[in-house]
């Protein structure tokens, strides 16, 4: 009896990304889905710039490269083109979505855009070669903060999940992280549920996975999922941060209408 | 019984499979090295292979397929 084996959504072809990249977890989940639900042919996918620019060429449906940051722009499109067929997704690193593509993103939630957000948080800029990015936590080092991310100076992280959740618009926003199995599996389901709010039709989903970047932290692989548990998700804690369907706000004043 | 299947020369040689595996049977080869130029998973004892799958949930590249 089969018990695992690659998804059909994933191609053949070996990936691109560092060995112990968390980036090869995540497609195959994204992949997974799509074979789940039975998607392949009407989904169309949009691969940001960054790391993963090259998701176009290991995912087996119908994809579209997006400038930079511009993904929830090229989905919003794509997917009013023809709202009752298409399956959209993007999927965009931290660099991507929370630094040059800040106005997509903030305004595809504000429209409640029906499409689905796959944002991988790894807390650096990874294909340029480990600058700082908006999301480096206070301290970290990196090749533009090499004593450490001064908040003073370069500010503060943008905790995305949480400055989504103010909006009214957003069906559903949620941060994983896939540092071990047990957490790998929740991903799959949040990722899971992204998906089936846009062919419910419910509107807006973002998941935020929590990912390592070995080569740029400079650690091993392990060492860099475990820097995950014990710096990331301090700062990021995972959960829901809003689901709309289920009741869960984590603004208090829209909870109590 | 579990059987593990891997394709050896897509393997990067990261090593979070073998931290994942709660049977402790998967390592780095030490005498192999496949087409990228890392040292490739082996399993050192298959029978105590339970299928449980959690090296190829762990796997970034996908190469581990589980039967059971």
């Amino acid at each position: 009896m089969l018990v695992f084996d690659r998804p059909k959504a994933l191609c053949d072809v070996p990936l691109h990304y560092c060995p112990g990249c968390t980036h090869g977890i995540v497609h195959r989940l994204v992949a997974e889905t799509i074979d789940e639900l039975g998607i392949e042919g009407k989904t169309v996918g949009i691969a940001p710039v960054g790391c993963s620019v090259m998701a176009y060429d290991y995912f087996n449906c119908d994809m579209i490269e997006a400038s930079h940051g511009r993904a929830p722009a090229v989905a919003t499109g794509v997917k009013r083109s023809d709202p009752d067929n298409l399956i959209v997704f993007t999927y965009q690193g931290d660099g991507d979505l929370a630094s040059i593509g800040t106005a997509e993103t903030v305004h595809a939630a504000a429209r409640n855009e029906n499409i689905t957000i796959i944002f991988i948080n790894n807390a650096i800029y990874g294909m340029t070669g480990g600058q700082m990015a908006p999301t480096s936590l206070p301290g970290q080092v990196t090749q533009t903060s090499p004593y450490g991310r001064d908040p003073k100076l370069c500010g503060y992280p943008v905790k995305v999940c949480e400055m989504l959740s103010e909006l009214e618009g957003p069906e559903y926003l949620e941060r994983v992280t896939v540092n071990s199995v047990k957490n790998v599996r929740n991903a799959k389901r949040a990722i899971k549920k992204a998906f089936q709010n846009q062919i419910d039709g419910k509107g807006f989903s973002l998941v935020e996975v929590i990912s390592s970047c070995p080569t740029n932290w400079g650690m091993t692989p392990q060492e860099a999922l475990k820097w995950i548990d014990d710096k990331m998700i301090p700062y990021y804690p995972l959960g829901v941060y809003k689901d709309r369907s289920a009741g869960i706000f984590a603004h208090s004043q829209e909870a109590s209408k | 019984m579990a059987k593990l299947t891997f394709r050896e020369d897509e393997c990067k040689g990261c090593g979070l499979c073998t931290f994942a595996c709660p049977k402790q049977i998967l390592r780095l080869s030490n005498e192999k090295i496949n087409k990228k130029g890392h040292h490739p998973v082996e399993c050192i004892d298959m029978e105590a292979c339970i299928g449980c799958a959690s090296c190829a949930i762990m796997c970034p590249d996908c190469i581990i397929k589980v039967e059971r």
